[in-house]
């Protein structure tokens, strides 16, 4: 597995902060989806040798938590809150006009690349709904228009790069 | 008769211009005056002061933190661990956030001072994933605690010696549970344990003494080393002491958190005065007072019976505007405080698309390890969901109700209870609509009405 330094420095520091190490499962997981996007097949392997662990005990761990994801995903990830503060608010509209700017569906990554758009369950900032979590940054009140605003600022940054 | 003021002590710096998120700007307000005092007392001491204070936890079960504390096996000669449980997910509920991304060294300095009055060496912050950010803040929150000698070995120049590091949830509600979060931090799926004999007090991370606090909780306890038990005790009202953190969210005019005295504004003053009322032309219609798994109340309902009062029982007759914010007055009408998230829904809501929506949520967040909770959740689901977007049947409101009641007490966490308790309450309240919806969704919806499922 090809893996940067600094995620490997990385690995090695936070396996010490526990006294069992298997605790540094999901710790590990979220380094590697960090550099690689995603986890590969023989990232498995990799963290159990590592972990001294069975291959299964982290394959177990993969398929439980939402957030670790097998495949790669657009260069932009837009998570859109589904559940009940943001839908009252309109967040399936929000959602659709995600997935309608980037004609894309719901997991798949759009045919420019640049974005895979999920509908998640709450991300705890209900007082802002509608919520969007794109990549790392949180955007509040997000209707059908900021949606719009967001997707554009996305393809202009696609634009400068090609 | 007007709402009260806010009495901030948690939030008292949440959005105040030019407050900043570092060290620096904690110590200027004063921060860490309290752990340097804490470290000077016996630890007994503090256990007492938050025994007197009347401290309930603020994750959703109101239970007294005192007694949690006096739990802890002391005995065993295992290390004693504390967590935090920062992964707040109860749908409705987004007070911890605030509280970790503008001022994370008040969540350390009551996390530090918990630890030190537990004897605790090492502590664990268990942050959901979907705060990337507020993970970030907190280890450099910490990094600059260690580095002033406030975190590590041999704080403030004392032999006391305790760690702090921050572990990141992957987006599984149930972590919020306490022995699902410990699974969780041992590497596990987190599936909750059975208590008895797993209560975390005693076997509980690594098999070891273990407290799970939640964020809010933690700061409190900050405060009450400060001022003492009894100080904190004579705000809000017996048996629910201290201020409460509400977040409300919905169908308000100005949604958002505020804190107040437990027990000292209504339901209706919160929402109506401090938020601000319904949206223009809009009447309520429903509230769930205390995150999306408490039962759900109607606008228009009454509640009759006698309460305590001092030492004398008195009647009451409430309308849901009437109802005292509290963990006690909440329970008495067949709700809970939980977790302080208000979700507020008007006319324009149809109640089987809104119990739709929930049933979407606690079928994926499920863990699965018990059969009438995997198969109950995801059949109100389908049924709910089936309602909305396929065929609509008479007999649908009893079919729900017939699986919500056979999943709680039948599993092994409250997860049950939380999953079968919104289908419960809305068949109850909103029979009505249940049975009408077979007519209601030939006709066209209410103008404004958002799409729930």
């Amino acid at each position: 597995m090809n893996l940067k330094p600094s995620t490997l420095q990385a690995i090695d520091e936070v396996i010490t902060h526990y006294p069992e190490k298997r605790s540094a499962t999901l710790p590990l997981l979220h380094l590697i989806q960090e550099d690689i996007g995603h986890i590969p097949d023989e990232a498995i392997p990799w963290i159990a040798t590592k972990l001294g662990l069975q291959p299964i005990n982290v394959y177990e761990v993969i398929t439980f938590y939402p957030m670790f994801r097998r495949k790669p995903i657009g260069r932009r990830h837009i998570k859109v809150c589904r559940t009940l503060s943001c839908a009252l608010l309109g967040g399936y509209k929000t959602c659709a006009a995600f997935e309608q700017e980037f004609n894309t569906q719901l997991g798949e990554v759009s045919p420019d690349g640049e974005v895979t758009v999920e509908f998640v369950e709450c991300l705890a900032s209900c007082g802002t709904a509608p919520v969007v979590l794109i990549d790392d940054d949180l955007h509040e009140k997000v209707d059908v228009a900021k949606a719009k605003q967001l997707s554009a600022q996305i393809k202009a940054e696609a634009a400068q790069r090609r | 008769m007007p709402a009260p003021a806010q009495t901030r002590i948690i939030f008292q710096h949440i959005d105040e211009p030019g407050y900043t998120n570092d060290l620096a700007c904690y110590v200027r307000n004063g921060g860490y005056e309290v752990l340097k005092k804490a470290v000077t007392r016996k630890p007994e001491e503090l256990i007492d002061e938050v025994k007197k204070s009347g401290l309930r936890g603020r994750g959703g079960a109101g239970f007294p933190c005192g007694v949690k504390w006096g739990l802890v096996d002391r005995k065993s000669g295992k290390p004693i661990y504390l967590i935090v449980n920062a992964d707040e997910s109860e749908p409705g509920t987004f007070k911890d956030r605030y509280i970790i991304h503008q001022d994370p060294h008040q969540l350390i300095e009551g996390t530090m001072i918990s630890c030190f009055a537990n004897n605790v060496k090492q502590a664990y912050i268990y942050i959901r994933g979907e705060f990337p950010h507020g993970a970030k803040i907190l280890e450099k929150a910490i990094a600059e605690a260690r580095a002033a000698n406030l975190v590590g070995p041999n704080i403030l120049g004392t032999t006391y010696n305790c760690e702090i590091y921050v572990h990141r949830g992957a987006g599984a509600y149930i972590c919020g549970e306490e022995t699902g979060l410990i699974e969780s931090l041992e590497g596990k799926r987190a599936n909750p344990r059975i208590k008895p004999p797993y209560f975390p007090a005693v076997l509980g991370l690594y098999q070891c003494p273990t407290i799970v606090n939640n964020v809010e909780t933690l700061c409190h306890v900050k405060y009450i080393a400060q001022h003492g038990g009894e100080a904190f005790a004579k705000i809000g009202t017996p048996g629910n002491t201290g201020t409460r953190v509400f977040c409300v969210s919905g169908h308000v005019q100005r949604p958002g958190y505020y804190e107040f005295p437990a027990g000292t504004i209504t339901l209706g003053q919160l929402l109506n005065e401090v938020c601000g009322g319904p949206l223009p032309g809009r009447k309520l219609k429903a509230v769930i007072p205390g995150g999306s798994s408490a039962k759900i109340l109607r606008f228009g309902e009454r509640f009759k019976g006698k309460r305590k009062v001092g030492a004398e029982m008195v009647d009451y007759d409430w309308g849901v505007e009437d109802v005292p914010m509290d963990f006690d007055s909440l329970g008495m009408i067949g709700t809970m405080g939980g977790s302080g998230g208000v979700i507020v829904m008007d006319d324009s809501v149809n109640m089987v698309e809104a119990l739709a929506n929930i049933n979407a949520f606690y079928s994926h967040e499920s863990c699965g390890q018990c059969t009438p909770c995997r198969e109950g959740s995801l059949w109100m689901k389908k049924i709910t969901t089936r309602m909305v977007h396929g065929e609509a049947r008479n007999e649908d409101a009893a079919l729900l109700k017939s699986v919500a009641d056979q999943i709680p007490g039948r599993t092994i966490c409250a997860f049950g209870e939380a999953c079968s308790w919104p289908t419960q309450s809305f068949i109850a309240k909103f029979g009505d609509e249940f049975k009408q919806y077979p007519e209601t969704k030939k006709t066209a919806k209410p103008a404004g009405a958002a799409a729930l499922i």
